[in-house]
């Protein structure tokens, strides 16, 4: 053997152990996510070989990537709530209170990038309210939450006695391009939530704000002693959750130029289910923004998938639930908990 | 001598109608190590809270460095330089040793993105100098997966990170193994040496009594003595005297009649 050979293989010996460990780190600090990768990438096989040829056309795809937008609107922002210890059931009608907010201005006639605006501030104020009434008051989050979800979309109905609000004039605005268009055969709202999600990972990993959710949700008591606010950083998740809903809402009625009373409610379950497809566990302090995003795809492709498969529709449910359980037990093997 | 590093001036604690502190008055200098002892619901983990900013007194003057700091939240008095290693040690386990080194002190830039490099940086130098090292324990490990022992180092690492001036260890020697408790006995010695005051909190007689330079004994909320260790020849002594304070107060009184 060369010189030059024996030398090489060193070098290549000592890269190995260089990237070894880094690539072992990086498992185990990501074992949610990639196991709900592993969990979407075998749904996706066995969609693809029961029916080749409809998931080799990018026609699908597009139909997925117009919808999830709005369901990963929700779903980022919860995986921050469930993580900080609570839950928020309020995102639905805040959602469709929100986008009522913004669809009432651009009727009126006012400019819709202001109307987007005002939604924001809707339903971030609408956060601040479920957030405090639940933190403040001491409340159980399930129920209070559940509470002001039915009071919400109760204003709503009482105030608009079930008529939608039709906003012809979004086709013509500039908006619609910006928001709501095709570039390049992606929808350019999921280039928005894409932005939405990189920046929600960040905060959640690499912000003082992220470290404070994780910390909040693992020991309440110790983030107090150690002088974190906690009852404050609590109502910040919810805060983000309205956020989240408002954009939802948003895109959704930019997508249909229609407001519908019932914005919002289709999203209850399907939202809720992917935080916990998506690996972040109901007892709070480890959580995943990039599991919940992938969990938002599985769900959203378990409807397409399966009607795709040559099932009928009646079919769907099923399978959203056989993935569901799947993917939690799945989860339980993979993460340790630690107490 | 020069101003009192603290100083707790008549301090009273009231839950409700039960009162758990009434009229402390406590003082710490630099340099100083002072044990705390006293039975359970003598009113020592109230105290500690109050010093540390958790819970406020009821009535009662807190000084630091000769300013008043009564009142001030515990983020507040972190900064100011009291820093606690909590009996239960106040760590959140599902969360890496860096993460809680910085625990509500994050190392963030002006937007507060985190500093991770110089975060782990200054966790691996803080590990180091305490001694709480070993192969396996990186700043990244998870703390559940660490032992008792080494979970108290990094309570310790979080508390002597700012430079505080006032190091409050509660029961810190309970449940770690002889080795563990030579380390923090280690480590108490060389935060003195330093300059730097220790309130050190133990149900171990003997361990309070090996480390510390005076004691002051609590019974149900009061202050009933306090002894320089010079003035005990062992730490049965100690022992024998919070006995006879524990006694009903009558008793108590009488004895001390007579000494007098």
């Amino acid at each position: 053997m060369s010189e030059l050979a024996r030398s090489r293989r060193g070098a290549r010996r000592q890269v190995a152990a260089a990237i070894g460990p880094r690539l072992r780190r990086f498992i185990d600090t990501n074992r949610a996510p990639l196991g709900t990768l592993a969990v979407f990438a075998a749904m996706m096989t066995v969609f693809i070989v029961a029916n080749p040829r409809v998931f080799s056309e990018w026609s699908i795809y597009r139909s997925v990537l117009t919808t999830l937008p709005v369901a990963l609107f929700l779903v980022v922002p919860l995986v921050f709530v469930v993580t900080v210890g609570e839950i928020d059931l309020s995102f639905p009608a805040t959602m469709g209170f929100s986008a009522w907010i913004f669809a009432l201005l651009v009727h009126a006639g006012l400019s819709p990038y202001l109307g987007i605006l005002a939604g924001m501030a809707t339903g971030m104020l609408l956060g601040f309210i479920v957030g405090s009434i639940a933190v403040y008051l001491n409340l159980s989050s399930l129920v209070a939450t559940l509470g002001m979800n039915f009071v919400l979309r109760g204003a709503i109905q009482i105030a608009n006695e079930g008529m939608p609000i039709a906003l012809t004039s979004l086709s013509e605005s500039s908006l619609r391009t910006v928001c709501s268009s095709v570039v390049v055969g992606v929808p350019t709202q999921a280039l928005w939530v894409l932005g939405f999600v990189v920046f929600a990972a960040l905060l959640f990993n690499r912000h003082r704000f992220g470290a404070h959710v994780k910390i909040v949700g693992d020991n309440p008591e110790s983030a107090r002693q150690m002088g974190i606010d906690v009852d404050r950083v609590r109502v910040k998740t919810f805060v983000f959750v309205g956020l989240g809903a408002a954009l939802a809402g948003i895109f959704s009625t930019l997508i249909n130029f229609t407001w519908w009373p019932t914005a919002g409610e289709g999203y209850f379950l399907p939202a809720l289910a992917s935080v916990f497809v998506g690996g972040t566990p109901t007892w709070g302090g480890v959580g995943t923004v990039v599991g919940g995003a992938i969990g938002a795809l599985i769900v959203s492709f378990i409807q397409t998938g399966v009607v795709g498969a040559g099932l009928s529709g009646f079919y769907v449910q099923f399978f959203d639930g056989v993935i569901i359980i799947l993917a939690l037990i799945g989860h339980r093997w993979n993460q340790p908990r630690y107490r | 001598m020069g101003e009192r590093l603290v100083e707790l001036r008549s301090i009273s604690k009231s839950f409700g109608r039960i009162r758990a502190l009434s009229g402390v008055n406590l003082y710490i200098d630099r340099g100083e190590v002072v044990g705390l002892v006293g039975d359970n619901g003598a009113g020592k983990s109230t105290l500690i809270k109050i010093l540390s900013g958790v819970a406020q007194p009821t009535s009662g003057e807190i000084f630091l460095r000769g300013q008043p700091v009564t009142g001030w939240s515990a983020a507040r008095l972190r900064e100011a330089g009291i820093e606690t290693v909590f009996q239960d040690r106040a760590l959140a386990l599902q969360q890496s040793v860096v993460r809680n080194i910085f625990m509500g002190r994050e190392l963030a830039g002006r937007f507060g993105w985190l500093k991770l490099g110089k975060e782990i940086r200054e966790a691996e130098r803080l590990m180091r100098e305490i001694g709480f090292t070993s192969s396996l324990l990186s700043p990244r490990s998870i703390v559940g997966t660490l032992s008792g022992g080494e979970r108290q180092g990094v309570a310790i690492a979080r508390a002597i990170y700012n430079d505080a001036e006032l190091i409050i260890l509660d029961e810190p020697t309970t449940a770690l193994s002889l080795a563990e408790t030579a380390k923090v006995f280690r480590f108490v010695r060389q935060l003195k040496a330093d300059g730097r005051a220790v309130l050190f909190i133990g149900h171990n007689i003997h361990h309070v009594y090996d480390i510390a330079d005076r004691f002051v004994i609590l019974d149900r909320g009061r202050v009933a003595l306090e002894v320089e260790r010079g003035e005990l020849p062992s730490a049965e002594a100690l022992i024998t005297l919070m006995e006879e304070v524990a006694r009903p107060l009558t008793h108590f009184e009488t004895s001390l009649g007579n000494a007098e």
